[in-house]
């Protein structure tokens, strides 16, 4: 229980933010999205931090999410190939939210099963050829997607208890609240997934592949339950940020949310709990805090400079780049001084 | 028939520059393990070279190419020697992070100075497209496979046939063996990389004139470029040089007889394909460059 | 010990493109016994292991254990049949402790569900892991290491890790590649101890090693490799003296040289290095 206090205080702070901010629309905007961005941050933490797979496509799953969730609460009516017509009619939000963690989940399936005939670098490629080839469907489907043009009027959810009603989250702080909510869920199953005996085997595979599979650590179905734990909570997200926005377009999957994921994690800490998070509130808010002070494109470039400069300077990242400095500090402050050899009579 | 033999015909000119993508790539990925997300950028920054010789200088078209060349290999051999060099060794998720990082400084700086408005390169040519027959052909279009066989080939003349080429093929095989051997391994990598960056901007800086020149371009061009490369097979030049036109005919099929908005997924497809059949690559005797 | 061997390595031959790294390697190991698998460098004995432990597939014959056949198993199948191996090289998780190391070694013995971890079920199957790591620890030598990092111990005693990892699968049987390489001499004798303190639970041995001396004292058996082909079998004594050991090692000349009395130190201390 102990080590798990700066997660608890973080929480605490969290919480108590919204009233910190006097509430101020445009702060609690940025919070809700760096918020969302930084769920799927913390699920790709868990395939890149933890089992050490470089999944460069985790956008294809955020997108998904947002998508199968839109268009189950929306409904559609398209024509397939053959002549086929498929209607669905409207869902509530909720049941959207489902339908995208189990298609995202079985997306993950898919890709989990595949790392085992691809590694490595091809890997990485194999995954953002993933997302582009998702993004383009979603761009050029236009009878299901509305293309470019956009889903719109997405309806936000509504949580309803029996015997207490339903409310519509409708205000920014009902969302930022949900949002932490279902972040604080998935920070405690990562949590509780690392602890465990699966932990265990994704970093044993992480650290020595060979050596894991000589325990008797099924390669494959570790890597595949991650992925598909991995790509279910992105598609979670997806969702919130669905029925946050109430509009989605196939921007959602371009290459650049993925590549600020992967700075908030490695930038954070890949491999570390808490990582994904400082670095989701770093640099999610970062552009926030710039923006005033120079155009996106000068933003970009500072996010490439950092992501760089953290490969030389922290290459573990913030959390535990921090975490080594107070140790530092605690070892050092603990030795007394000693009397050198040549003193001594 | 005659649409049949203008898509051919469109293929090899598209696939002539491709191929340079591809062979710039699979040198860098093939002799030095490292996964290039600054390839588009290099691209990008070709394209946008020629501009700038052609409108800002002055330069003749046919003085812009070498410059814009000559721009890809020193921006290559600096990104080698500030980037790559310190961090020879490490793994290669740090490697491939700085590079994406570097390709989003690239892209990013490219749109600030020139802004995102699509720019035209004025060209010499006659606007008249040559009629050969059945099919039409532009002079641009023709000069751009004309320059981009020529360049093709002395690739192929640098890598077969120099000592240079010959101290690339060696560090491919066996770095170790080679260092021992007396080839100045560090000297090689920078090269390679210098090379394999002026490839990509001699392919944008071709392209550019044919389409339009915006710093988003290089993004495309990139996933392109890994597509190839794994066609061919990792340092396979005969291979990513093949790769490069059964992309590009892929694309032009696709994009005529299917849909063309699904023109650029024809790339990714093949990749996805390709992988999870034949990791290898179509041409797997990856045990030789050239 | 009874008639059927616990491993039979049969007609067993790899090749890669043209090389020949095994051919035709046939051999049996039976319940209880130390057997040792030795030869010149580049003989093929950790290809042999690598075939024997599903990591490489055997371009002809079997391997079974146990009466099963291990063809097409993947590894980690085959550590369930109660086969486990330690490595020559990398024989740790570097970046964990040593008692982590263990926990993550014994991840067989703990069978909770994924959906059991997550809801926070398993408090006292993680005890009793604990306490078997704790176990496992001693009786390889390491509690005193149990909270550093494994990646940050000497070299021998990353080996021991590798051994504790290796039992903490419950095999009945054990393959193990050079376990004493960057021991010194009374390190490999703590070693010897635990490799016949191994032996007395029932778990039989197979080694792969370099040290003469230490083959020499602790096997039953000993099983000589050259290019890939078995040159000779038998007990100790027996492998001292043959030729074809003999100059497999040393070469032609030094065989000859074993011939006349003069020559016997030489040959002997350079077998023995």
């Amino acid at each position: 229980m102990i080590r798990h206090i700066p997660a608890l205080a973080l929480l605490a702070a969290l919480a108590a933010l919204p009233f910190a901010l006097g509430q101020n629309p445009y702060l609690l905007n940025a919070l809700i999205t760096t918020g969302i961005v930084t769920i799927a941050a913390m699920s790709l933490n868990l395939l890149l931090g933890f089992t050490g797979q470089l999944s460069l496509g985790h956008i294809a799953f955020f997108g998904i999410g947002a998508y199968v969730s839109a268009l189950t609460s929306l409904g559609f009516d398209v024509e397939l190939v053959g002549g086929l017509r498929v209607v669905h009619e409207p869902w509530p939000p909720v049941v959207g939210f489902l339908l995208a963690v189990l298609a995202t989940a079985a997306c993950g399936y898919l890709v989990g099963r595949l790392s085992f005939r691809v590694r490595g670098a091809y890997f990485v490629i194999v995954t953002i050829s993933f997302a582009e080839v998702v993004r383009l469907v979603a761009l050029n489907w236009v009878e299901l997607t509305q293309g470019p043009l956009a889903l719109t009027g997405i309806p936000p959810f509504s949580l309803g208890l029996p015997g207490l009603g339903t409310t519509t989250l409708r205000t920014k702080l009902q969302n930022y609240y949900l949002v932490l909510v279902v972040g604080t869920l998935c920070y405690a199953l990562i949590a509780r997934l690392v602890a465990s005996r699966f932990g265990r085997a994704m970093r044993g595979l992480k650290e020595n592949e060979s050596l894991a599979l000589s325990v008797g650590i099924n390669a494959t179905r570790t890597l595949t339950v991650a992925a598909v734990i991995s790509a279910a909570m992105a598609g979670a997200a997806g969702s919130l940020y669905a029925h946050y926005l109430r509009i989605i377009d196939p921007d959602v999957f371009l290459f650049s949310t993925t590549v600020t994921m992967v700075i908030m994690v490695v930038g954070g800490g890949k491999g570390t709990l808490l990582g994904p998070i400082v670095g989701g509130l770093i640099f999610g808010l970062l552009p926030v805090a710039l923006r005033p002070v120079m155009v996106p494109e000068a933003q970009w470039m500072v996010f490439g400079l950092v992501l760089i400069a953290i490969q030389f300077v922290m290459p573990k990242g913030i959390v535990p780049g921090v975490a080594r400095l107070v140790t530092r500090r605690r070892a050092s402050a603990a030795t007394a001084p000693r009397i050198p050899m040549e003193v001594r009579p | 028939m005659p649409e049949f033999l203008q898509h051919l015909l469109n293929t090899l000119i598209l696939g002539g520059t491709y191929a340079l993508l591809g062979i710039g790539l699979t040198l860098i990925f093939g002799i030095m393990n490292v996964v290039n997300f600054t390839h588009g950028a290099l691209y990008t920054v070709g394209a946008y070279v020629m501009y700038l010789a052609v409108t800002a200088l002055g330069l003749s078209f046919f003085a812009a190419l070498p410059t814009a060349i000559l721009g890809g290999l020193l921006l290559g051999a600096i990104l080698d020697l500030v980037l790559l060099r310190p961090l020879r060794g490490a793994d290669m998720d740090t490697t491939m992070l700085v590079m994406i990082g570097a390709g989003i400084v690239l892209q990013s700086g490219t749109l600030w100075l020139f802004g995102g408005v699509a720019k035209s390169i004025p060209t010499p040519f006659p606007d008249a497209p040559l009629q050969l027959g059945p099919v039409s052909v532009s002079w641009l279009r023709l000069f751009v496979l004309g320059a981009a066989l020529v360049l093709i080939g002395l690739t192929y003349g640098l890598i077969n046939r120099t000592r240079l080429g010959l101290a690339m093929r060696a560090t491919f095989q066996d770095h170790d063996t080679a260092s021992l051997m007396g080839v100045n391994v560090r000297l090689i990598y920078t090269a390679t990389f210098a090379l394999g960056s002026s490839l990509a901007a001699a392919a944008g800086a071709l392209l550019g004139p044919v389409y339009v020149v915006f710093p988003q371009m290089g993004g495309m061009a990139e996933l392109k470029a890994f597509a190839i490369v794994i066609l061919g097979g990792l340092g396979n030049i005969t291979g990513a040089a093949i790769g490069g036109f059964i992309l590009a005919l892929a694309e032009e099929l696709g994009a005529g007889y299917i849909s063309s908005g699904y023109r650029d997924a024809m790339g990714f497809l093949i990749i996805i394909a390709v992988l999870v059949f034949k990791p290898t690559g179509l041409f797997a005797k990856a045990e030789r460059i050239g | 010990m009874s008639d059927t061997p616990i491993l039979s390595i049969e007609h067993v031959g790899v090749r890669f493109g043209g090389l020949v790294a095994i051919a035709d390697l046939h051999f049996d190991v039976h319940a209880g016994e130390i057997v040792s698998l030795i030869g010149p460098n580049g003989a093929g004995k950790t290809t042999a292991f690598n075939v024997m432990t599903g990591f490489l597939k055997p371009s002809q014959g079997q391997v079974r254990f146990r009466g099963t056949s291990l063809q097409g198993l993947q590894p980690h199948e085959i550590v369930r049949l109660g086969l486990g191996r330690t490595f020559q090289r990398t024989s740790v998780f570097p970046d964990d402790t040593v008692f982590d190391n263990v926990m993550i070694g014994l991840h067989r013995q703990g069978r909770a569900r994924v959906l059991d971890t997550l809801l926070g079920r398993d408090r006292a199957g993680e005890a009793r892991l604990r306490e078997r790591a704790r176990d496992l620890l001693d009786w390889v030598g390491l509690s005193g290491r149990a909270g550093e990092k494994a990646g940050a111990l000497a070299y021998g005693e990353q080996r021991l890790v590798g051994v504790a990892l290796a039992l903490a699968t419950e095999p009945a049987m054990l393959l193990l590649d050079e376990p004493v390489s960057g021991m010194n001499a009374s390190e490999t004798q703590v070693f010897v101890r635990l490799i016949r303190s191994i032996r007395d639970r029932g778990i039989t041995l197979l080694l792969v090693e370099h040290d003469m001396p230490m083959v020499m004292e602790v096997s039953d058996r000993i099983v000589v490799l050259n290019y890939g082909r078995l040159i000779a079998e038998g007990p100790p004594a027996a492998i001292r003296a043959d030729p074809a050991v003999i100059e497999a090692y040393l070469g032609h000349s030094s065989a000859a040289l074993h011939q006349d009395g003069a020559g016997r130190t030489a040959a002997t201390e350079t077998i023995d290095a």
